[in-house]
C-alpha cells in the first residue's frame, strides 16, 4: 500500500463537549514562581531607566552602539567595549493596532506596540514598546517620537518606567529612508 | 560531500483539528503508524527515531518529548527530540536525515506532533514567554503584535496593500478544501477577509492559521533500503537551517535573510542555481498571509517585494507556474506548530508521487521545496525533495 490515506484518523471535539462532561478531563493550574537575574548589561539598563535614561554598549570593532545593551558583542563574539547614553527620542520603524491582549481578551481601544529605532544608537537598532498620546489612524512608519516617562518616585527599574512613546509633532521621516542594521 | 542518498519512502497524518479526543500521544501514534503503512513497513525495521514537539507550556507536561515517546515508535531505540518553535517541523526532517545520510542508521521515523488546546482559556498566553523576559514581558505583547509588526515593515517598505497579501488567505483556504486533514477548508473572496474582525492591524482574522490538534510523520530510508521499499522513493535532495538573533527589534523585518541562508544550503546541496527554474512546487510556511510571500521571498522564488504581484498573477495557483502550498497550507489545513511543517514535507511526498487525490499539481512536477519558520521570528529550516536520485 502506497500514497495519500483514504481515510484520515482522528476525532474532533467541541469546547461543549468538555463543558458538558461528554469527556472526562483533568485540570492543572501551574503554580510557580521566578526571580530572573538581571545580569551585568540589562541590570545597568534598567538602573538608568529609573533615571530616566536610555543607555546603550558599544563594540569597537563593529563600531555598533547596541539597545538593548549587551556585554559581548554576538557577531564580533568579543567583549562590548564601553557604555554610550543614546537619546530617548526616536523612529517609529513599524507598528500594529492590536485589538487582542496578551490573554486573548478583545480590545476596544487598541494597544499600539511599536519597534523604535533609538536616536543615538546605530541605524536599525531598535526596542520594542508601545506608541500613546496619538490617534491611531494616525500613526505612520517613520513617525518620530519621544519617551514618556513615569514620575521619579514611580519609577521601578523597568521598561514601564517608560510609559510610552508619543509623537513629536509634525516630524515624520520617509520609510526605508532608515538604513539597514550592519 | 560524501553522505549517503536519502528518500522519503512514507507519509502519515492525522486530521488538523481545533481540540481532539485523542492525546498528544495517541495522536503521534495515528500519524507514525500512518507512514509506516504507507511505506509497507513495521517499527522493527526502523533504528532511528526522531520527535518534534513545540513548547512543554502547551501541554503543562514537562519532558514532553520523553512523554511523547512511545507513541513515535521510540520504545527502547535511539530517539531524539528537536525543538525550534514553528520551524521545527522540516528541521526534525533534517534530523532524521543525516542520522541516515552520515550512514549511522539505514532508516529513521520522523514524528511531530502539537496539541494545542489544552491550553486555556486559549494557548496563545503560553506564547507570552518567548519575549524577553525583563524587557519585553512587562509589556503584555502577544504573538499578533510580532506578526502584525513584521507584516506592516514588509508593506511600508515594498508599498504593498492589504488587499494583496488577503489573496494569500483566498488560495490557501480553497486548496485546502482538497485536503483529508484540514481544519478550515473554505471557499472566500478578497472581500470576505478583508470583511473579517481585525486582529491586529494590518492582521485580519482570515489571515491567521487556527491552533491545532493534529500529528504528522514520514519514514526515511538509505537508498537500497528505499529501493527494496517501493519503486517511487522520494529523494531528500538538500537540507539547510538557519537562525538569525534574537535581538529581533534590532533587525529590519522586512526580509528574512535567515531563510534566504537556509535556503542557499539546501539549495547548494541540492545543485540548484536559479530556484525559480528549477524547483516546481513550494511548500513554504504560511502560519499568517503575508508570511507565504516573505517566505516566497526569502526562498528566492519571488524577487524581493514581488511575490504579491506574482500571487495576483495567478503564479502561484495550483494550476500555476509554480504552485504554492497547494496543501492549502497552515492556513486551510491547520497549525499544529510542529507538526504543520512536517505536514509540508508529506504533501510534497504526495505530489511529487502523483498521490495528491484533487490537490495534485498538474505537470508532473520534479522537485519541491518546504520551508517552515519560527522561534522569535529566526529561524528559517528547508528541505529540497525530487523524484531524481541525485
Amino acid at each position: 500500500m502506497s500514497g495519500e490515506p483514504r481515510t484520515v484518523r482522528g476525532t474532533p471535539l467541541e469546547l461543549a463537549d468538555l463543558k458538558k462532561g461528554k469527556v472526562f478531563t483533568t485540570a492543572y493550574v501551574p503554580k510557580i514562581q521566578y526571580a530572573w537575574d538581571t545580569g551585568v548589561a540589562i541590570g545597568r539598563y534598567l538602573e538608568e531607566l529609573k533615571n530616566g535614561r536610555l543607555i546603550a554598549r558599544r563594540c569597537q570593532r563593529c563600531q555598533r552602539t547596541m539597545v538593548p545593551p549587551r556585554m559581548f558583542c554576538e557577531r564580533c563574539f568579543r567583549s562590548t567595549d564601553e557604555w554610550v547614553y543614546v537619546q530617548d527620542t526616536g523612529t517609529v520603524n513599524t507598528f500594529s493596532l492590536c485589538y487582542v491582549s496578551w490573554d486573548v481578551r478583545r480590545l476596544k481601544t487598541p494597544e499600539i506596540p511599536a519597534v523604535i529605532e533609538i536616536d543615538g544608537a546605530s541605524p536599525g537598532m531598535g526596542i520594542m514598546h508601545v506608541l500613546g498620546k496619538v490617534n491611531p489612524k494616525q500613526v505612520r512608519v517613520g513617525m518620530r517620537v519621544r519617551a514618556v516617562w513615569k514620575p521619579p518616585p514611580q519609577r521601578t527599574g523597568s521598561i514601564t518606567d517608560i510609559l510610552y512613546f508619543a509623537p513629536i509633532k509634525g516630524k515624520t521621516t520617509k520609510v526605508g529612508t532608515a538604513k539597514k542594521p550592519r | 560531500m560524501s553522505m549517503r542518498r536519502v528518500a522519503v519512502v512514507g507519509a502519515g497524518m492525522t486530521k488538523f483539528m481545533r481540540r481532539a479526543l485523542e492525546t498528544p500521544k495517541e495522536l503521534a501514534w495515528l500519524a507514525a503508524k500512518g507512514a509506516l503503512d504507507s511505506a509497507g513497513m513495521t517499527l522493527d525495521q526502523i533504528q532511528g527515531v526522531v520527535h518534534g514537539t513545540a513548547p512543554d507550556a502547551f501541554d503543562g507536561l514537562h519532558m514532553k518529548g520523553e512523554y511523547l515517546s512511545e507513541g513515535s515508535g521510540g520504545w527502547k531505540k535511539p530517539y531524539l527530540r528537536c525543538y525550534v518553535g514553528g520551524g521545527t517541523g522540516v528541521y526534525a526532517i533534517a534530523q532524521g536525515w543525516f542520522q541516515v545520510a552520515s550512514g549511522l542508521f539505514d532508516t529513521a521515523l520522523v514524528v511531530c506532533e502539537e496539541k494545542m488546546s489544552t491550553c486555556l482559556p486559549h494557548p496563545q498566553a503560553a506564547f507570552l514567554t518567548i519575549f524577553d523576559n525583563i524587557t519585553e514581558q512587562p509589556l503584555k505583547p502577544n504573538l499578533l503584535w510580532i506578526f502584525a509588526l513584521e507584516q506592516n515593515r514588509y508593506m511600508a517598505r515594498h508599498g504593498i496593500r492589504v488587499e494583496e497579501i488577503a489573496r494569500v488567505s483566498v488560495k490557501n483556504k480553497r486548496n485546502a478544501l482538497g485536503h483529508p486533514s484540514a481544519q478550515l477548508g473554505a471557499e472566500l473572496t478578497v472581500k470576505d477577509v478583508l470583511a473579517s474582525e481585525i486582529m491586529a492591524w494590518p492582521v485580519h482574522r482570515l489571515m491567521v492559521s487556527p491552533t491545532s490538534d493534529g500529528a504528522a510523520a514520514v519514514v526515511l530510508a538509505a537508498e537500497d533500503v528505499a529501493k527494496r521499499v517501493t519503486d517511487k522513493p522520494v529523494w531528500i535532495q538538500g537540507v539547510g537551517w538557519c537562525l538569525d538573533t534574537t535581538y529581533w527589534t534590532n533587525r529590519d523585518l522586512y526580509y528574512p535573510e535567515y531563510v534566504e541562508k537556509a535556503a542557499w544550503m539546501a539549495y547548494h546541496m541540492a545543485g540548484i542555481r536559479e530556484p525559480r527554474q528549477e524547483i516546481n512546487i513550494a511548500e513554504p510556511y504560511d502560519p499568517f498571509a503575508y508570511k507565504e510571500l516573505h517566505h516566497l521571498e526569502g526562498l528566492q522564488l519571488a524577487p524581493k517585494g514581488k511575490a504579491p504581484q506574482l500571487l495576483a498573477d495567478g503564479v502561484f495557483d495550483r494550476d500555476g507556474d509554480l504552485p504554492s502550498s497547494p496543501s492549502g497550507g497552515l492556513l486551510g489545513v491547520g497549525n499544529p506548530i510542529a507538526a504543520a511543517g512536517t505536514m509540508k514535507v508529506c504533501e510534497l511526498f504526495w505530489q511529487l508521487r502523483g498521490e495528491a487525490g484533487p490537490r495534485q499539481v498538474p505537470g508532473k512536477p520534479r522537485r519541491g521545496v518546504a520551508q517552515a519558520w519560527g522561534d522569535l521570528m529566526q529561524v528559517g529550516t528547508v528541505v529540497v525533495m525530487g523524484t531524481a536520485q541525485l
